[in-house]
């Protein structure tokens, strides 16, 4: 069990912010977010898309604001806990504890709950029977790729994570690679690798179509896809692995006995404190009157939840308001001279 | 001012009268029609606002670009006449159109 001053969940450009506005404050924090990165929406679903709207830069991606705000924030050392997926939250006396679908424990007087609209999780097949295969021969990532040899794949999707391992597979498999339409996405000089490996009868590409059946016994033997024009082909599969983009999923946040709003969490707009106390929300998870979805609101919601964060970690202390401009305490944290 | 009528999956249906310059995502989550999630809020990030535009309909509302195509890819089971319906913008011409939420958004 780990202890901190405050718990951050998501670790997108409000989550990265909260760290700033406690950091100054002399609180530590740790960030959990269920991505491989930080950034959330930002980096997962526009890293390339200007955002025009950040005060006083009149221009950045989503990937920028992200690596800036990383920037922002080394001073104080605070470790992201990526990959991990906050499952359960529960009070114990003063403090609230915190467990990831990995095992991991924190425990903080603390919870800032910057989570977006949950959770990123891959999109999954619509197909109903895709399901009780999952994990055996459906999957939506490549872990390993040694468990992807010498079988037949069907690849479905048409970005780049459906093209570049179309591709890199296609070295020790065979491959389908199917897409719902005749453009790809992806990048098209990988494209054009794997057009050159169609014509040499190494991949098959079929488009426009989608998966409309499969066919196993114990074990998964071959998929029935659906054109357009309603045509049908059977395809012998051992794995189908399916690249459709992540979702967004609140997951477990409605279970934490949380006054919802829809998939938002109603907050106090004066600490954007929730109804339990310790336990903040803060970007685009949290709700009051007036709520705007914007970044530079989330900004200002944890510069506030910071404060009451900083009256329950330090109960004995008196908070007291400072610049960065004037603040000589501050600019230490920030390791300034 | 435009007369928009949201179906679910199951046929059931609702006609409301949507403001010009609003999505058909903001006309659909301002009177709490469900089946349209719109996570990401319009920013045509997410493919959660997903339907299905009646065919006669299809070809007479202003073509989808590039970006909305390829995010309807991830999309739970597109079709032919999909859309993102907050790309779809209400004006007067677009009196009577039906779109089809789909079985889930996700």
């Amino acid at each position: 069990m780990k202890n901190t001053d405050v718990i951050i969940i998501g670790a997108g450009p409000v989550g990265l912010f909260a760290v700033h506005q406690l950091g100054i404050k002399g609180l530590k924090a740790i960030v959990v977010d269920n991505l491989d990165k930080a950034g959330g929406q930002c980096i997962e679903l526009y890293p390339d898309k200007p955002i025009y709207d950040i005060p006083a830069v009149p221009e950045c991606t989503g990937e920028e604001l992200t690596k800036r705000l990383l920037e922002q924030i080394k001073p104080f050392k605070t470790e992201l806990y990526l990959n991990e997926r906050v499952e359960e939250v529960y009070q114990e006396k003063e403090n609230w504890i915190v467990k990831t679908n990995n095992n991991e424990e924190f425990m903080a007087p603390n919870i800032i709950i910057a989570g977006g609209v949950g959770s990123f999780e891959p999109r999954k097949i619509s197909l109903k029977e895709c399901e009780k295969f999952e994990g055996k021969s459906v999957f939506y990532a490549v872990k390993n790729k040694e468990n992807f040899k010498n079988k037949n794949i069907s690849i479905f999707g048409g970005g780049d994570s459906a093209l570049d391992w179309a591709l890199e597979l296609s070295k020790f498999s065979n491959i389908t690679l199917i897409h719902r339409r005749d453009e790809f996405r992806g990048a098209q000089h990988t494209l054009a690798e794997i057009r050159k490996l169609e014509k040499e009868g190494k991949v098959s590409i079929k488009t426009p179509c989608q998966i409309d059946s499969l066919e196993s016994d114990k074990e998964l033997k071959s998929i029935t896809i659906k054109y357009d024009d309603g045509k049908t082909e059977k395809i012998s599969t051992d794995v189908i692995l399916g690249f459709f983009g992540l979702i967004m999923k609140l997951g477990p946040i409605a279970e934490w006995g949380l006054n919802m709003d829809k998939k938002t969490i109603e907050v106090n707009p004066e600490n954007f404190e929730t109804n339990k106390k310790g336990i903040f929300a803060a970007g685009d998870i949290c709700s009051y009157p007036g709520k705007l979805k914007l970044i530079l609101s989330g900004f200002h919601e944890v510069a506030l939840a910071s404060v009451e964060c900083f009256k329950r970690a330090r109960p004995n202390e008196k908070y007291k308001f400072e610049f960065t401009t004037s603040s000589k305490t501050i600019q230490d944290r920030l390791g300034k001279k | 001012m435009a007369k928009i009528t949201y179906k679910d999956f199951q046929g059931n249906s609702k006609s409301i009268n949507v403001d010009n310059g609003l999505s058909v995502m903001e006309g659909a989550i301002q009177n709490e029609i469900p089946g349209i999630d719109a996570d990401c809020g319009g920013a045509m990030a997410c493919a959660t606002c997903h339907v299905y535009v009646k065919e006669e309909w299809f070809n007479k509302i202003p073509k989808a670009e590039d970006a909305e195509v390829d995010m309807i890819d991830m999309a739970f089971e597109p079709k032919k006449n999909s859309r993102l319906s907050c790309q779809i913008i209400v004006s007067d011409e677009l009196d009577g159109l039906e779109v089809t939420t789909p079985e889930k958004q996700s």
